[in-house]
């Protein structure tokens, strides 16, 4: 079954940690048009808090003027409640993408209280969570969820 | 926002908000004023009036059970909502959550 793209949004905003809360209320408010559960509209708002937050916080690590450089987010609502989440930077990349999804494994200095959880945390309240990153290009997590809404009980 | 209650051996931190990255910085400076100041026995981390938090919280509360610990007390985080206290489990974390239906915690 192909999937019917209903409405989209891209927001672009610098990797400034005042911007966490502000683009996980966006994702809840495009993603509420659809009337999906509020556990759902929860998830959505974690997922989207640490990828945006991953990239606030390591995209632009040791660069002058990290906090003008710029994310960016996707949102992406289909038929049926299908929902997918782009959250782009362009820094500095992951090298093991599969050791950074390791539950406890963080690059952070110890000061910064870095629980090395992000990524368990998206796949855990996500179905589906896609990585793509290349060394001193950027970094661009997909998040996908199926919306549990009224429509698609009947 | 933050409110400190003190008896002098027993600190409630009551928490109100969200607890992201952004939020946690401010939080952990006042909350580690008062555990050196004070050196309590019991830290207990209210969160009654936190309605999100992502990973940064796990950080936060991991980062205070050092702190309380190198002092010589414990730590207890009180009134977690399911998805807060589901994020406290994948930490491994969970004995430090108090679960208002199993337990009386009234006299803490
Ligand atoms: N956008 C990104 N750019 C560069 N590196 C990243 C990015 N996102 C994640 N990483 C790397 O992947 C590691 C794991 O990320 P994850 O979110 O799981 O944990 P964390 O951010 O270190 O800790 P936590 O999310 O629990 O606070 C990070 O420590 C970092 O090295
Ligand atoms: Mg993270």
């Amino acid at each position: 079954m192909k999937r019917k793209l209903i409405n989209e949004c891209t927001l672009r905003f610098p990797a400034l940690s005042r911007n966490e809360s502000f683009s996980r209320s966006v994702a809840a408010a495009f993603a509420a048009q659809c009337d999906p559960a509020a556990s759902d509209i929860a998830a959505v708002k974690i997922a989207v808090s640490e990828a945006v937050t991953n990239a606030v916080v390591h995209a632009y690590r040791d660069e002058e003027d990290a906090g003008r450089r710029i994310v960016e987010m996707t949102l992406r609502l289909y038929s049926g409640g299908f929902l997918r989440i782009i959250i782009k930077d362009r820094g500095k990349g992951i090298e093991d993408i599969q050791q950074a999804m390791k539950p406890e494994f963080t690059t952070a200095p110890e000061s910064e209280e870095r629980s090395g959880l992000g990524f368990t945390v998206m796949s855990s309240f996500m179905d589906n969570v896609k990585v793509r990153s290349a060394k001193g290009k950027g970094t661009s997590v997909t998040l996908e969820k199926q919306l549990t809404t009224y429509e698609n009980e009947q | 926002m933050l409110k400190i209650y003190n008896d002098g051996r027993r600190i409630t931190a009551s928490i109100s908000g969200d607890i992201d990255h952004h939020a946690a910085r401010e939080l952990r400076v006042s909350i580690d004023e008062v555990i050196a100041s004070s050196r309590p026995e019991l830290l207990i981390i209210d969160m009654a009036e936190v309605g999100f938090m992502d990973s940064s919280g796990v950080g936060l509360i991991l980062g205070r059970l050092k702190a309380v610990k190198a002092v010589g007390g414990e730590l207890l985080v009180k009134n977690a909502k399911k998805e807060i206290a589901d994020m406290i489990r994948f930490s491994g974390l969970s004995y430090v959550i108090v679960n208002s239906e199993k337990r009386d915690y009234s006299t803490l």
